[in-house]
């Protein structure tokens, strides 16, 4: 059956909270209205307003109450409703979500979910279209997952609800309205697996989030030109899985990591340096980071020429092959 | 009925703003000499044994406090931020609440600590650096120390949440200084646990000073306390160095928070007498008349003459006390003079539940890095 990114993610809800009544989902406008991508709708409906309620319109509020309510023994599932709405919570994320299990010696554990929709591509408006994944990769006591496809939206969320450590779970609201043939529930590779969406032997795309359907779309046009790309889908930027990484390095010697974020200091970078530090002598080239340009994101009618698109990976990948 | 005929809202409840305010002066039961007056709406329900039991915390938390500060000037402790001053604030608020209830405290509520049986000594490991915090919160319901200012009140909100769904008869009180109410995060707290009713206690304590800036330039509110009614919550404000008038306010409070009637915000007008911490001088910012004018008015030294005059001090008990806290004094020094560092192995064991892989490389690397120092060290 035919399912969208929205509908197995707005499923992966209904199932984790009739599965175990500790989990409560909370935010803005994610009660009655459904969420403002429909993602909780009829959450509140089926399970009542204090499982799924609406918040006050407070981001730090919304994160530092979940740790409140994690402590208690609920399971908080929160919506943080656009990428660049997070940065209030920031400070909530990154010195108590992310730190009180260590400072606490592990007798704290927070099983807190924050979900942010994220990326552009939607012609939106200034501070809805970021990438912000890096800032919060790079915290320890985080784990960063964000699906590429239908059926991760719904596995990788069921996972990060169950799991103990709190989860950034960033949605690429770009795929929404991406369809898959699957059957839900599903269940796909665990958090922490990158995963080959599509094998090749001349160089491999890295991506992750919105950019994976557009690495297996420059994937399909590449062949036009004889080359034959392999794609891996990260999944999860923390924890990172170097040894898939590092295999497909291995076979392909060329490796491309795409993101729509800013290339400077992305989490590209991060692949780059992993993939020179374990597999340098398997490469033909240097990594090449494509992303978006080291600018703000620009205004919607603008956005294309900002974000990567399969003519930026192939040109990319024609100067690795170059090389 | 069409949306178009409802008639704008600007309060959303039927909540007489006139009956959330502070009242002018500041509660207080007991007067500078020790005498005690009954305030109407702040009745007393303690016994011999809690007013003893008050003076007991007071005097406890006031020795620990001492303790701390020698063990910061022997170079056991980095740094330590004293209580002196605020003793019948906090241990007023803390004993209103029973024991299923929970606190969640900023860096200097060791006096709370006591009142919740929180080991002083295991609380300390925080300013010595031997770990990061080492008390059970979920055993204590004593939250963590909270460093960043004011984000704590956001924790305690969500706990009382926590409890309004499920029901449980259970009270939140969070300590927070003057200077946290400039900040976001109180704020957003009482904002949130008024929509939901959630029997949450914000507890102030204006100890006059954020480090080095007086009250004067965080507001230009005519009290803390009035706060409280932008959020549709009762803003009490009482004597902070009157335990009878903190712990009668809070009684107030945590009881109708227990009745469902929500949250409340008080202000306890105190003094810090020490420096914000041990690293800090307060000579640049405040004068000895200053000093002298609190000490006068010393929380402990007020109360006793009460308990004096009620003949429910003599020297058995005054002995038992001392006894006691010679014997808090003796486990703190126990536990911090000299106490080793954690394993430094332990570093990796508490960020996650299920940590990532790259752990194991990380470990190997500082297990070689140890045992190489071992080796050419000494």
């Amino acid at each position: 059956m035919a399912i969208t990114m929205a509908q197995a993610l707005n499923t992966a809800l209904h199932d984790a909270m009739a599965e175990d009544d500790r989990v409560v989902m909370f935010g803005e406008d994610v009660g009655t209205l459904g969420g403002v991508f429909r993602i909780t709708d009829k959450l509140q409906e089926r399970f009542g307003d204090k499982r799924c309620f609406d918040t006050p319109l407070a981001e730090s509020a919304i994160v530092g109450s979940a740790v409140g309510m994690a402590l208690y023994g609920y399971k908080p599932v929160v919506e943080m409703q656009f990428d660049g709405f997070t940065y209030p919570a920031f400070e909530q994320i990154v010195s108590h979500v992310a730190k009180m299990r260590n400072r606490s010696r592990g007798k704290v554990t927070l099983p807190i979910t924050i979900r942010i929709p994220f990326g552009g591509g939607i012609g939106a408006v200034e501070h809805h279209s970021e990438s912000p994944e890096n800032f919060f990769a790079h915290v320890a006591g985080l784990k960063v997952v964000t699906p590429g496809t239908p059926s991760d939206g719904y596995s990788l969320l069921r996972e990060s609800i169950t799991a103990p450590d709190p989860v950034i779970f960033f949605e690429p609201k770009r795929r929404y309205w991406l369809k898959e043939d699957a059957d839900l529930p599903t269940q796909t590779e665990p958090i922490g697996r990158a995963v080959v969406r599509r094998e090749g032997t001349t160089a491999t795309l890295f991506a992750y989030g919105p950019m994976v359907k557009t690495c297996v779309e420059a994937a399909s046009a590449a062949e036009d030109e004889g080359w034959d790309l392999e794609v891996v889908d990260l999944r999860s930027l923390n924890p990172f899985d170097a040894a898939t990484v590092v295999d497909s390095v291995r076979k392909t010697g060329h490796a491309v990591v795409v993101h729509e974020a800013q290339v400077f200091s992305g989490f590209g970078a991060e692949l780059a340096a992993q993939v020179a530090e374990r597999a340098f002598y398997h490469l033909e080239a240097p990594v090449l980071r494509v992303g978006g340009f080291d600018i703000p994101y620009p205004a919607a009618k603008l956005e294309e020429f900002f974000l990567p698109d399969v003519d930026r990976i192939l040109d990319a990948v024609e100067r690795s092959l170059a090389f | 009925m069409s949306a178009a005929s409802n008639p704008p809202q600007s309060v959303p409840g039927p909540v007489d703003p006139n009956t959330l305010l502070p009242p002018d002066e500041p509660v207080q039961l007991l007067d500078d000499q020790g005498t005690l007056h009954e305030v109407e709406g702040f009745p007393l329900d303690l016994k011999d044994e809690d007013f003893r039991n008050l003076y007991r915390y007071m005097v406890l938390a006031r020795r620990v406090d001492k303790q701390a500060i020698n063990l910061q000037r022997q170079g056991q402790l980095g740094v330590y931020a004293s209580l002196l001053g605020q003793e019948a604030a906090q241990i007023g608020g803390a004993y209103a609440l029973d024991e299923q209830d929970w606190v969640f405290p900023s860096y200097r509520e060791m006096g709370a600590a006591l009142v919740r049986g929180v080991d002083p000594g295991k609380v300390l490991h925080l300013f010595r650096g031997t770990w990061l915090s080492n008390h059970d919160p979920m055993a204590t319901h004593f939250g963590l120390l909270s460093i960043p200012i004011g984000t704590q009140a956001l924790h305690a909100a969500g706990f009382a949440m926590g409890a309004k769904f499920d029901g449980k008869d259970l009270v939140v009180m969070t300590y927070f200084g003057d200077g946290a109410t400039s900040e976001g995060d109180p704020h957003e707290a009482m904002n949130f646990a008024a929509v939901y009713d959630a029997p949450c206690i914000f507890f102030v304590q204006n100890n006059q000073y954020a480090i080095s800036v007086p009250l004067s330039k965080q507001t230009r509110a005519p009290t803390i306390a009035h706060k409280a009614v932008g959020y549709g919550m009762p803003g009490f404000r009482c004597d902070g160095n009157d335990v009878l008038a903190t712990y009668a306010v809070a009684r107030q409070a945590v009881d109708r928070a227990r009745r469902g009637e929500g949250p409340s915000l008080i202000e306890a007008l105190t003094y810090r007498m020490e420096a914000h911490t041990t690293a800090d001088d307060p000579t640049r910012y405040r004068t000895p008349e200053e000093l002298e004018e609190w000490k006068r008015r010393d929380p402990i030294a007020r109360f006793e003459t009460f308990l004096e005059a009620e003949g429910l001090l003599d020297d058995d008990f005054r002995a038992q006390i001392d006894e006691e806290a010679r014997g808090y004094a003796a486990r703190m020094r126990e536990e911090i003079y000299d106490a080793p560092h954690g394993d430094p192995m332990e570093l990796f064991e508490h960020v996650y539940v299920d940590p990532p892989a790259s752990y194991e490389e990380q470990k190997a690397m500082l297990r070689r890095e140890i045992a190489s120092n071992q080796e050419g060290g000494s």
